[in-house]
């Protein structure tokens, strides 16, 4: 989609440029859907150009994704930490301390409150942010990744994880969430309906006082308005997945923003495309939130157009091919010692 | 009708120079905050030098020099009267730091004493934690330098005196990797990573 882009700053306008596209891509979706099957419903009708009625169904839909959402928004880091099984990090241990350093440091980068630090007892090197806002949030790594990469790369990692944070990516996939969820209920509404009704379209129900007397309307409705929720969840699903990969890339780019190094991330990226291993605790809930999901495998990432399109994350070689550009424009620069 | 228009426009204006004003002080405050945080950092760099120097002056008799070096530029850094002698010696204590933390690889009886690796790691985090301050701070800089210079909200900024905040630089010291005898040790670490100053 984007040239290979060296300067940070523009991949992040390109990348939030894009997010907005697609939310509107989406809520168009969801709007037009909920719309037709409202009218198919007899909910609202167009009367003299007019719209009278209540869209019932479309609310509905939203209200109820809504507090699903609003649900595992408020109680959500507390959860997904407690499922990957995370402790806090003790600044006893000099290995943990290091890390809340880091975290202290990219937070300073980022100009952002401080993280909750956690880790996982896993030797698979990975990562992932949560929380609701950057006053909530909590930011978590593996042992693996502890043992695994040096200070330089930590930095890059957890720059990545900060940004999304910083980002509220969090927040935004929850959105996209409500939209794919309000889309999905939707079309159930419509096939639950059509087996009520026998596909005639529920014209009788609320407000259908009188027949507007265009038959021939009312069954091209039915058929937009099945089509459309026959579609409607794969593209919202395929959105929703497109939406997360765009976060990722800004994530990577808002990295090398806060550490001024590609090559920290880059290394990295670099050390995990050589695990073998999934991470074991990455369940279907929360692979989405790791810096690389552990249960697409990380090997030959490349994998063609379509397993491509579902998935969370850019493909790895892709990610690597970005920060490479960016570190070749930034090889004039100074040269960063290791510590 | 037309009243109601100008009525409109009159407060759409008006909307917009309240919020352009408030924008800049928002910048204008985050700037000096960000200020402040760098030296917060050094502070607290301050105050950890006289430990790690009691740590580690046991094991290094024979670096008396680098050690004095680090001791003196911290009493100057604190006892500083103005600003410009103070950022002065500020930075020869990043250069001194910076040889200390390096010579310290020589010692591999060092690695073995826990509160040495402790304070270590103390100093190194401070060390990034101010180069980040320093680019956090940039980086605020140039968002309200932008503000103020660019149309229409220089507009604002001319009219109620907002001006464009000062980068901090580094100085060609600040740049300087020290110099460490290679013959002695085997990775050179001139000590902190942590970001160029952008």
């Amino acid at each position: 989609m984007s040239p290979a882009a060296t300067d940070f700053r523009a991949l992040e306008t390109t990348n939030r440029r894009q997010t907005v596209v697609l939310v509107a891509v989406m809520m168009t979706i969801l709007v037009a859907l909920g719309f037709l099957l409202d009218c198919w419903a007899g909910s609202v009708a167009i009367v003299n150009g007019r719209l009278v009625g209540f869209p019932v169904l479309t609310v509905a839909a939203l209200a109820f994704g809504t507090v699903q959402a609003l649900t595992s928004f408020y109680a959500g880091a507390s959860l997904v930490l407690m499922s990957v099984h995370a402790h806090p990090l003790s600044p006893d241990s000099i290995e943990h301390k290091t890390v809340l350093d880091v975290i202290s440091e990219m937070a300073i980068a980022s100009r952002l409150p401080v993280p909750a630090g956690y880790v996982i007892d896993d030797p698979s090197p990975n990562a992932f942010a949560t929380g609701r806002d950057p006053h909530h949030s909590a930011l978590c790594v593996t042992q693996g990744l502890i043992d695994q990469m040096d200070r330089e790369e930590l930095q890059g990692v957890i720059g990545h994880e900060m940004s999304h944070i910083a980002d509220y990516d969090i927040r935004t996939m929850m959105m996209v969430a409500v939209m794919v969820g309000g889309i999905a209920m939707l079309s159930d509404f419509v096939f639950r309906m059509m087996f009520f009704t026998g596909g005639r379209g529920g014209r009788g129900g609320r407000g259908g006082s009188s027949d507007r007397g265009d038959n021939g309307g009312g069954a091209l409705l039915a058929v937009a308005v099945i089509v459309l929720a026959a579609v409607a969840p794969i593209i919202a699903q395929l959105v929703a997945m497109a939406v997360s990969r765009q976060r990722e890339y800004l994530a990577d780019a808002s990295s090398v923003e806060f550490t001024r190094n590609p090559r920290a991330l880059l290394r990295a990226l670099e050390k995990i495309a050589q695990v073998e291993s999934p991470l074991k605790e990455g369940t279907a809930g929360t692979a989405h939130l790791f810096i690389v999901n552990p249960r697409e495998g990380l090997k030959d990432d490349d994998e063609g157009f379509f397993d491509n399109l579902l998935s969370t994350h850019p493909p790895l070689n892709k990610r690597i091919e970005r920060l490479r550009a960016m570190a070749g424009a930034a090889q004039a620069a100074a040269q960063i010692p290791q510590t | 009708m037309t009243s109601v228009v100008i009525l409109v426009l009159v407060l759409a204006i008006a909307g917009w120079i309240a919020s352009a004003y408030n924008s800049l002080v928002s910048l204008r405050n985050q700037v000096a905050n960000a200020w402040r945080q760098i030296d917060v950092q050094l502070k607290r760099r301050h105050d950890l030098i006289p430990n790690l120097v009691e740590a580690v002056k046991g094991y290094m008799q024979f670096e008396r020099e680098t050690l004095t070096q680090v001791v003196e530029a911290r009493a100057k850094a604190v006892s500083a009267p103005d600003q410009g002698s103070r950022m002065a010696a500020e930075t020869q204590l990043t250069t001194g730091l910076g040889k200390l933390l390096a010579v310290m690889e020589n010692y591999p009886q060092l690695k073995a004493d826990e509160n040495v690796l402790k304070l270590q790691e103390e100093l190194t985090t401070t060390e990034n934690q101010i180069s980040f301050a320093r680019q956090a701070y940039n980086d605020v800089v140039l968002a309200l330098n932008t503000r103020v210079e660019t149309f229409p909200s220089n507009l604002i900024a001319n009219n109620f005196g907002f001006h464009a905040a000062e980068y901090f630089k580094g100085g060609p010291e600040d740049q300087a990797v020290p110099k460490v005898n290679l013959s002695m040790s085997t990775p050179s670490e001139p000590g902190a990573s942590g970001a160029p100053h952008a």
